[in-house]
């Protein structure tokens, strides 16, 4: 019997070795950064380090805990109901608010807080329109905490929203019609069976929420409100290199307490869903006398976050056409945009793999920290990344010096645990039994891994890719330093045209960011639909 | 019949406080079809994935047709054990047709042979008309049967079944139980399943393992293991068993329902428990006994009573449907095995 099974006695443990040494490969990649900071704050000796008990830094690091924790609470106050009323209720419209409602995601976060303060701001779009009619000359003041606040929220809760829209339509709605069945009312069935269930998706989207926010860089400097990027980025103007790396080592340090805070939160809850129970379509929720102040909710969402920037964009395009400016020709940068993001989130899909199988598929302490690790990173900001691999580069790969490969190298370290978090989630869809048949039928890992295991993991790993690629998209400073001389994206063109105040030629390329990135995102929202019966 | 195709010796799996699987010996003969049964959390469950090589046993070895798996320093990965696998979800590959799922283990024969077997297994399971199906296109009963023939199709050592049929409703297990007797024994199959239901082992088994939080209690044929139960354990577990205290007399054993002529090696006056099913019990309505019945189940074509004793122990007693009495009668109770009965003292079996 079984003549055919091969009898040749391979070590099984080549694919496991493989495997490690890809992670360790991919870690060492990304600690880079930080150990060049690490040398970077020893060479400054006390002096560097002295500063960070001075009055002023500490109230910035006051400042920058206040913003992550406000802009992750205001996300959640908001994407909670909304993930709640599109995959659960009655809500009319569903499908297209499933699609609007994530889109904010695409506009890039300088972008964003430049057009909420011109439209918001003093002397505004808004007050210029208010003023007429009603005479209004003063709105409350936008700049600061507010505005930080109001920008970093509204673009950043569809990471929220996302992985709470996943987690309900992965649910077996069973569950909650169980809990309804014991009497149980809607609310608090809500309260009682889903919300504990969206546990984990709740501490990974805030945890990406947060982290943005403790990275962002864009809408700080431009709502002038004084966060530890910001001073990373005034002291590295002062070429005080030292003193740079102490305060991006403090940054690190603040996103390290903010995983580990998270991971205890978390618990030990798990998401891998128990029993066969095949998905049935979920009890919808009847709104009844609820559904108009929930439409007016998701409209009012849409509204702010996504019609009134996309307005403004429009608004200063449109004003700069009847002014007869000259508009760049963005066929090139749009072509450059397309190629970096796709050659950058290919990267990056690819070395989250081997963490991702060993997060997902070994748990233990070892690769429970190789994980966090890798969501510490990601709160190195792009400017010290870009900085890191500059002088790496010219100090030791002066051919790698502003390549492509140095450009993709970056883009791994700052999106990695994007792409981690993603391919997780598709491996903890597959059931361990699929691989485990498939090697009792007497295939190797290998085998296993590309005939059953990526196959189905495919539609995460898709996901997972398309967000990468928006995110890399509006990526800037990292791609204003190491991109290739005359390579020229469209973030960076407009970057450059919003430095000099052509309005206008800045909303033609962020238009199309906007646009380019939206089409990934909307074909995800729309696949939702033929994946769920 | 020559050697048996699986054999365990010693077998030990301890979880971090937990031992799953202790010191176990076990045998399978080629051919032949092994109902593992315990309770749930006895240990059953990783027996099979310490045979499937998905677990690494913590001491111990693991013989699988004729070739040393796991123990002394070996250790062959699943894909080079020659198992197949059916698990309670059956696992089928949900972006593979049926023919593709079957097909999967046949990746080293050459296209026209694959096909062949395929084909051969798909028409012995009687889905030659679904093989271009994907599996959620398919019926319960259905997906089980294409988790079978994939499972058998590179004609493994042996085929490991977890909870087979837990996961179909009552008629279809009925069913599906004899249709996967009858393809196990058509193609030669040496056969392990594990289930925590006494019917579907007695039924499917030829030969029975009982085990009990990770060890082995008796193993031996479904009769022997029915009728001989070799510890109290076995007694409880196999069959609706009430066990009746005795005591040791001059020439047998006096229970409260009655005198068994049974000599056991025993001192007089010392007690043992003996074990009484519902079926080794006569009942007769008499206004002066002490018996009460306290509880009646209608099965069909027979009656369950359950009779409070005097002592205050309820027994239950099978009884023909036309013996239709009420609750609270007052019955006669009498032993009426038929043949021996098994007798235990301290859990172990004494006669």
């Amino acid at each position: 019997m079984g003549t055919w099974l091969s009898q040749v006695p391979r070590s099984a443990l080549t694919a496991e070795a493989a495997l490690w040494l890809a992670a360790a490969l991919v870690v060492a990649l990304v600690l880079l950064p930080t150990l060049y900071l690490g040398l970077r704050a020893v060479e400054g000796g006390p002096a560097a380090w002295s500063q960070l008990l001075r009055p002023r830094v500490l109230a910035t690091l006051g400042h920058t805990l206040a913003l992550a924790g406000a802009v992750t609470l205001c996300s959640a106050l908001l994407a909670v109901p909304l993930a709640w009323l599109t995959t659960r209720t009655d809500l009319p419209l569903r499908r297209w608010w499933s699609v609007l409602l994530p889109l904010p995601l695409v506009i890039p976060s300088y972008v964003g807080a430049y057009l909420f303060a011109s439209a918001l701001g003093p002397r505004g779009l808004l007050q210029q329109a208010l003023e007429g009619p009603f005479g209004v000359t003063r709105l409350p003041d936008l700049y600061g905490f507010p505005g930080a606040t109001l920008t970093l929220t509204l673009l950043t809760y569809p990471y929220l929203l996302l992985g709470l829209r996943a987690a309900l339509l992965q649910h077996d709605p069973a569950l909650e019609e169980a809990s309804r069945s014991l009497g149980v009312t809607p609310w608090q069935t809500f309260r009682r069976v889903t919300l504990p269930l969206l546990r984990p998706a709740l501490g990974a989207g805030g945890l990406l929420v947060a982290l943005y926010a403790l990275r962002d860089f864009g809408a700080v400097a431009i709502m002038r409100y004084d966060t530890l990027t910001r001073a990373i980025y005034v002291q590295y103007r002062t070429f005080d290199r030292s003193g740079t790396a102490v305060l991006a080592l403090a940054l690190v340090a603040l996103t390290l307490g903010l995983v580990v805070f998270e991971a205890r939160w978390r618990g030990r809850s798990s998401i891998a869903r128990v029993g066969p129970g095949t998905s049935r379509p979920p009890l919808r929720v009847a709104l009844g006398r609820w559904r108009w102040p929930a439409l007016l909710f998701c409209a009012a969402v849409v509204a702010v976050s996504l019609v009134l920037p996309a307005g403004v964009l429009v608004f200063w395009l449109v004003r700069g056409l009847r002014a007869g400016e000259n508009l760049p020709a963005i066929g090139l940068s749009a072509w450059h945009s397309l190629a970096a993001s796709g050659l950058g989130a290919l990267a990056t899909l690819l070395a989250a793999l081997p963490i991702a199988f060993l997060a997902a598929r070994r748990p233990g302490r070892l690769t429970r920290w190789l994980e966090r690790l890798t969501y510490a990173l990601f709160a190195l900001p792009g400017v010290v990344v870009a900085l890191a691999l500059v002088f790496f580069g010219a100090n030791f790969l002066p051919g790698l010096y502003q390549t492509l490969p140095m450009l993709v190298a970056a883009y791994i370290i700052l999106f990695l645990p994007q792409a981690v978090g993603a391919v997780r989630a598709a491996l903890l869809q597959v059931q361990p039994q699929h691989a485990e048949v498939a090697r009792s039928l007497g295939r190797g890992p290998l085998a296993v891994l590309w005939t059953i295991t990526l196959p189905l993991m495919r539609p995460g790993l898709v996901a997972g890719a398309a967000l990468v690629f928006l995110t890399i998209m509006k990526e800037l400073p990292a791609t204003l330093i190491l991109a290739p001389l005359g390579y020229k994206t469209l973030a960076t063109g407009m970057w450059s045209a919003v430095s000099e105040a052509f309005f206008a030629q800045a909303a033609a390329p962020a238009l199309l960011i906007i646009v380019l990135s939206s089409v990934p995102l909307a074909l995800l929202q729309f696949g939702e639909r033929n994946q769920s019966p | 019949m020559s050697q048996p195709a699986v054999v365990c010796a010693q077998l030990t799996r301890t979880f971090s406080n937990v031992t799953a699987v202790n010191g176990l010996n076990l045998s399978v003969q080629s051919g032949t079809i092994l109902a593992v049964i315990g309770p749930s959390g006895c240990g059953k469950t990783t027996l099979l994935r310490l045979l499937a090589g998905f677990e690494r046993p913590t001491a111990g070895q693991i013989s699988i047709g004729g070739r040393l798996v796991a123990g002394a320093g070996h250790w062959l990965p699943p894909d080079k054990r020659q198992v197949g696998m059916v698990f309670q979800n059956y696992a089928l590959f949900p972006h593979l047709t049926v023919f593709e799922n079957v097909a999967y283990g046949l990746a080293r024969l050459p296209r026209a042979a694959r096909v062949a077997q395929v084909q051969r297994l798909l028409e012995l399971v009687g889905l030659s008309a679904q093989q271009g199906r994907l599996p959620h296109e398919l019926s319960g009963g259905q997906q089980q049967r294409v988790a079978l023939a994939r499972a058998l199709a590179p004609e493994p050592a042996v085929v490991l079944l977890d909870e087979p049929f837990s996961n179909l409703d009552a008629t279809l297990r009925r069913t599906m139980r004899g249709e996967v007797r009858s393809i196990l024994h058509a193609t030669g199959a040496t056969a392990v399943f594990v289930t925590h239901d006494q019917e579907e082992a007695l039924f499917l088994g030829d030969q029975i393992a009982v085990i009990n939080q990770g060890h082995l209690e008796q193993v031996g044929g479904p009769e022997v293991i029915f009728q001989s139960p070799a510890t109290r354990f076995v007694a409880d577990f196999m069959g609706t068993t009430d066990f009746v205290p005795g005591q040791v007399v001059a020439d047998g054993l006096a229970t409260e329902i009655g005198f068994l002529p049974l000599q056991l090696k025993l001192p007089v006056g010392a007690a043992v428990d003996v074990a009484v099913r519902a079926d080794d019990l006569h009942l007769a309505l008499d206004a002066q006994a002490p018996g009460q019945i306290v509880a009646r189940q209608f099965l069909g074509a027979q009656q369950l009573y359950q009779v409070r004793l005097p002592s205050g122990l309820v027994v239950h007693s099978l009884q023909p449907h036309v013996q239709d009495w009420l609750v609270g009668a007052a019955v006669r109770v009498r032993l009426a095995p038929g043949h021996p009965l098994a007798c235990f003292q301290d859990g172990e079996r004494v006669a």
